[in-house]
């Protein structure tokens, strides 16, 4: 496999950088757990740690200039109207996007599909069209198209899997027809780390018409993402999982289709006007921007797009590389386990496996107890685990700040869970 | 590793050896044991021990009907009235997961070979409460565990209402 003779190649040769020195930069790392155990962090794929620049951005907006935001005319709130709109450059910049208004505040990943599934979906879908979805999607980019079916008439259909994990394309044409009128589609699975070729779906939408719109909430933190590059339409992230700050997340639509849509939340701010029988729209972005934003949060998350961007997504989706290889090849040696995904070469930093005779749950306790952190349980996906044929999974995902040192401490604390309970 | 020293935790405290080879079989046994134990990580590997010891399923019995939900592990679930004056209710229950099967030794202690009443006389928070059980287990095993309380309970109401 290319990816493992990659992996063995000196750090300086692969562009990367040391994680350690990124360590250095996470607070949460300079404390032993309550068990006297150094914390071996291996679930960023649920949510990254924060990186100090983060934290102190949003100390420095409390502390410095907060205020309620788009509101005030005081030089408290105009400052903090600069500070947003900066973060809304910094993030168009990030994706590629034609413009700040385009970028909208959400809560995050699931708040921004949540709007375009009701915003568009409930004013542009009519009964008998369709909306595609993949098998390997999170519930947050499965149910809200599942409740606007419900709601229009619309069918859902899904792209299948094929047996290395990777999507069907091959049957793609089964599922793609003329009355597709969205793809809803993860850039990074969140279980199986697959990256789908989101350009050549795109493609292939637009072609028949259809949108695209990408779940970014694991691909965005690990690829670097271009909407313009990938021609597709929207665009859905968490900022928590950015190594930004939880409870804000970002939807980029082009901007015709955000104009075209109904508001999803209303109230204050969104409006232009407001008569007793009636109300107009304001201008995108606000019109999708009802209530008080997470204003530290938000701004903040400037701060998580200069730390990546600081990085480099090159040197990121290197490192992230490089670990994913080193992770595959070590958990190959454990007896009994099977990893579910593509081989490490054609997947993001996400690792979810099975152990025979094990219950992930029992796993992860144990584990925890070497100060290791993983996920188990259906992480969001329950109609992909019916296809993985197990109820749950245990999932190490990685982050900047992972190093190999994490992984082999992953695997040695699942060789003291085998003996534990006696499947050693 | 190493930075292990604060709790001294990485390898299980050294146990007495009495302990192990003699299992607790009643509720009063397991708390002195879990007391002798110490720290949590010691019990749990005793509730571990003790889950491999529990009696064999009836792989017949292993249907959805037999499923207690709540629980993110599978855990199935039944009981037979022993006839009797008055007739007793006996347990037996299997999951997949060994944290587990070692909590259902625990309520096989507290409520199998008893009567309906005294199964709903049973307060079975306070023995958990008692044994840590509340502190150290996550919610989703609280919530997993409260659903075998449940479904025994309810059971033994079934059952004191048909012999009363």
């Amino acid at each position: 496999m290319v990816a493992s003779s990659e992996a063995v190649l000196p750090l300086e040769r692969r562009g990367t950088f040391d994680p350690m020195a990124i360590r250095a930069q996470f607070p949460i790392f300079d404390r032993l757990l309550p068990n006297g155990q150094p914390l071996i962090f291996l679930d960023s794929a649920a949510s990254a740690q924060k990186p100090r620049c983060v934290i102190e951005k949003e100390r420095e907006c409390y502390e410095r200039y907060y205020a309620n935001a788009y509101r005030g005319d005081y030089q408290f709130g105009v400052h903090i109207d600069e500070e947003l709109e900066a973060t809304r450059a910094k993030v168009r910049d990030f994706i590629g996007a034609p413009a700040s208004e385009e970028i909208i505040f959400t809560a995050g990943s699931t708040m921004s599909i949540n709007l375009v599934a009701n915003a568009w979906g409930r004013k542009f879908l009519r009964a008998g069209d369709e909306i595609l979805l993949t098998q390997m999607e999170h519930h947050a980019n499965l149910v809200p198209w599942q409740q606007i079916a419900h709601a229009t008439g619309a069918t859902l259909r899904y792209i299948p899997l094929a047996s290395d994990w990777q999507l069907d394309l091959d049957r793609l044409d089964e599922v793609l027809i003329a009355r597709t009128k969205i793809i809803a589609l993860s850039g990074m699975s969140n279980v199986l780390g697959t990256i789908p070729p989101v350009r050549e779906i795109a493609a292939k939408a637009h072609k028949r018409g259809a949108l695209v719109l990408v779940d970014g909430a694991q691909s965005v933190p690990h690829l670097a993402t271009n909407v313009r590059d990938l021609d597709i339409d929207f665009l859905a992230f968490s900022a928590h999982k950015l190594y930004g700050p939880s409870g804000v997340g970002v939807l980029w639509g082009r901007r015709q289709l955000l104009e075209a849509m109904d508001p999803f939340i209303c109230g204050g701010h969104m409006i232009s006007e407001v008569f007793w029988d009636h109300s107009t729209w304001a201008a995108i972005p606000a019109k999708f921007e009802a209530g008080t934003l997470p204003i530290a949060q938000a701004i903040a998350l400037g701060a998580a797009v200069d730390f990546v961007t600081g990085i480099g997504m090159p040197a990121i989706q290197a490192h992230d590389a490089e670990l994913t290889a080193y992770a595959h090849e070590r958990l190959a040696t454990v007896p009994g386990l099977r990893i579910f995904g593509p081989g490490p070469a054609h997947k993001g930093p996400i690792v979810s496996f099975a152990l025979e005779g094990v219950h992930p749950q029992d796993l992860a306790n144990l584990v925890d107890r070497k100060g290791v952190a993983v996920r188990h349980g259906h992480h969001c996906t329950m109609p992909l685990h019916s296809l993985l044929g197990v109820p749950a999974t245990t999932r190490a995902s990685f982050g900047v700040y992972t190093t190999r040192g994490d992984i082999d401490a992953l695997v040695e604390a699942i060789e003291f869970a085998r003996q534990k309970l006696r499947r050693a | 590793m190493s930075g292990n020293l604060l709790f001294g935790t990485g390898n299980s405290p050294p146990r007495d050896s009495t302990l192990s080879s003699s299992q607790a079989t009643t509720i009063p046994e397991l708390i002195e044991t879990f007391d002798a134990l110490g720290d949590w990580e010691a019990q749990c590997d005793y509730l571990i021990d003790l889950g491999h010891e529990i009696p064999d399923f009836p792989e017949s019995a292993r249907i959805e009907a037999n499923r207690v939900h709540g629980c993110q592990s599978n855990v199935w679930l039944i009981t037979e009235i022993k006839p009797g004056n008055p007739p007793v209710i006996e347990i037996q229950a299997d999951s997949d997961s060994m944290i587990v099967r070692g909590l259902i030794a625990v309520l096989l202690m507290a409520y199998s070979g008893k009567t309906a009443r005294e199964i709903l006389q049973t307060d079975i928070q306070q023995t958990f409460a008692r044994l840590g059980l509340n502190r150290q287990l996550s919610s989703a095993r609280r919530n997993g565990l409260a659903g075998m309380v449940q479904r025994i309970r309810s059971l033994a109401e079934q059952s004191a209402g048909e012999h009363s």
